[in-house]
């Protein structure tokens, strides 16, 4: 099941990827509307990652092409915003997680201009979004996992962007936060923003995304949620790899099964 | 006034090597530098037959291109060959700098450059090759070679500052939001490799490498603010360079192996305070609960 949509906000078309000859992306095409927040899903390994990754540029493409805002990605750069996963970087690195975040500013200045105080107070003000503004002076190694997390995410609000791509924004976020940033980027698409999140909990995918785009090296399924969140694309999408909890408790919930008899 | 000189030689080396030495530090790139410490022997040489003299401009540069060709080839031989980055480190520097030892001692009559004098410098002579305009002396060359080179840090360091911190920290995104990481990596290299030449003749090319890790990584150990990083390195290299003097001068040793010592001394002082200070802090945090 695909859906296309018209007058798309990312256009992706044909993206084939390989990695020392073995494709990690294979003939994606799909489109995204505007004004939504888009899953991202699939199993371990089915290339999710380095699909937002041929999104940014940050792997050499094969075939095929990504377009955003009906443009190519170095022309509308400034509004689109990026979230690398967490691992990514190394977090012993001499800065404060105000420093992180006003790096999301960077793409603002010329490359020798300094920050000015307006640029601070829009990252103090990112960092109170994720409820980190307790921590604006600490130094990064000392924060714990979750806290880096929305230190990234913070410095990704603080590029006041129109597209947001994020790569497991919410690994080690404990459930609280996850839900308050969840709320506010909720309350950005109802700003006519857009977000893309790779995440992994089917779970809490029905509650998050108005979208879900299912993948395994190949594109599975792209359209609302409510059509994709089928048991039978699930299927397809993770194989017998599918957790067989997450199945039961899936019909459970379907079904209405009480978990606990009465 | 000889001692001046030589203290301000050194001065001038640790300050430009300090500060890419924070970058290098944090980039885990030191072995780089230490590659390209080696690998630029043979554009010295060349350079040397050709100009017949020592700190020229043509030596400088055809010395800092051959260091800019070995990080090329290091990142090469590791991102198209599936090369391991420190394999890929040590066979290109290797070879270069095996190319520069037969250079010298083929060319050992012509040139007036010896292998000690290359491996080891020799800061103690500085003041014995002035600037000569017309019959006035302008003080020692290797002075204004190597404030040039440190104005040319600093003209490139302070304003690039936060683009070179960027690339260091999240290369990934760094891309994303359109600052090139490729051209701030050679930004950075070649500003290395300019260092590094402009530096071998008075502390020679093993003991630059202490002068681009060793402060650096002190200054890592004491701070978690990268300007702050960035001029504690500075003082930690000037504070070496200075002890060192005066140890060489007590000592009756090399100079440059004085300094390099001097700063491997400060690194441990400040490496075995810092844990004295971290236990003594938990204990009294412990009978304090």
């Amino acid at each position: 099941m695909i859906q296309q949509v018209e007058q798309p906000l990312i256009e992706i078309h044909d993206l084939t990827v390989t990695y020392h000859r073995k494709p990690v992306l294979w003939g994606i095409d799909f489109t995204l509307p505007k004004g939504i927040i888009a899953g991202i899903m699939g199993p371990n390994g089915a290339g999710k990652s380095t699909l937002i990754k041929a999104m940014m540029g940050l792997v050499p493409v094969g075939s095929g092409y990504v377009k955003l805002f009906g443009e190519d990605l170095k022309e509308v750069r400034a509004k689109v915003s990026y979230v690398p996963q967490k691992e990514s970087v190394d977090w012993d690195f001499p800065a404060s997680a105000l420093d992180v975040v006003l790096m999301g500013r960077y793409g603002k200045l010329k490359w020798f201009q300094r920050p000015r105080k307006a640029d601070r107070d829009v990252a103090m003000d990112c960092l109170k979004k994720v409820g980190m503004e307790a921590f604006a002076n600490r130094q990064i190694s000392q924060l714990s996992g979750g806290q880096q997390q929305r230190v990234f995410i913070a410095r990704s609000l603080a590029q006041d962007a129109d597209l947001y791509l994020m790569d497991e924004p919410f690994a080690g976020v404990d459930i609280a936060t996850e839900t308050a940033i969840v709320e506010l980027l909720k309350e950005m698409t109802s700003e006519g923003k857009t977000v893309v999140v790779v995440h992994h909990d089917l779970q809490s995918a029905e509650n998050y995304f108005d979208w879900l785009v299912l993948m395994n090296l190949r594109l599975v399924a792209s359209g609302p949620i409510k059509e994709v969140m089928t048991k039978e694309l699930l299927q397809e999408t993770y194989g017998g790899k599918l957790n067989i909890l997450t199945t039961v408790t899936d019909l459970l919930n379907k079904q209405d099964f009480p978990i606990r008899e009465k | 006034m000889d001692a001046f000189w030589i203290i301000l030689t050194g001065i001038l080396v640790v300050a430009s090597s300090s500060i890419l030495g924070c970058f290098l530090v944090l980039r885990k790139m030191t072995m780089v530098g230490d590659a390209i410490s080696h690998a630029v022997l043979p554009g010295i040489v060349l350079a040397y037959l050709f100009s017949g003299e020592r700190n020229s401009v043509l030596m400088i540069i055809g010395a800092a291109g051959i260091g800019l060709l070995t990080t090329f080839l290091i990142e090469f031989f590791h991102k198209k060959g599936n090369v391991q980055e420190d394999a890929s480190i040590g066979i290109t520097f290797t070879s270069f700098f095996a190319l520069g030892v037969i250079l010298i001692s083929y060319f050992a009559e012509n040139v007036d450059l010896d292998q000690d004098c290359v491996l080891y410098g020799e800061i103690a002579y500085v003041s014995l090759d002035p600037l000569l305009i017309g019959n006035i002396e302008y003080g020692p060359k290797a002075i204004w070679l190597l404030s040039f080179v440190f104005l040319m840090v600093l003209a490139v360091i302070i304003p690039g500052y936060r683009s070179l911190s960027l690339t260091t920290f999240d290369p990934n995104y760094a891309q994303a939001i359109g600052i090139s990481v490729t051209l701030w990596h050679y930004v950075l290299m070649s500003l290395v490799s300019l260092t590094t030449v402009a530096s071998f003749e008075s502390v020679g090319a093993i003991l630059v490498v202490a002068f681009l890790t060793v402060p650096a990584a002190t200054a890592y150990l004491l701070t978690e603010k990268l300007k702050n990083m960035i001029l504690l390195s500075i003082l930690f290299g000037v504070l070496a360079s200075v002890l060192g003097y005066f140890l060489a001068d007590y000592s009756n040793g090399s100079i440059a192996g004085a300094m390099a010592t001097a700063s491997g001394i400060l690194f441990g002082i400040v490496f075995l305070g810092k844990r004295l200070y971290n236990r003594y802090h938990r204990l009294t945090a412990v009978s304090q609960n």
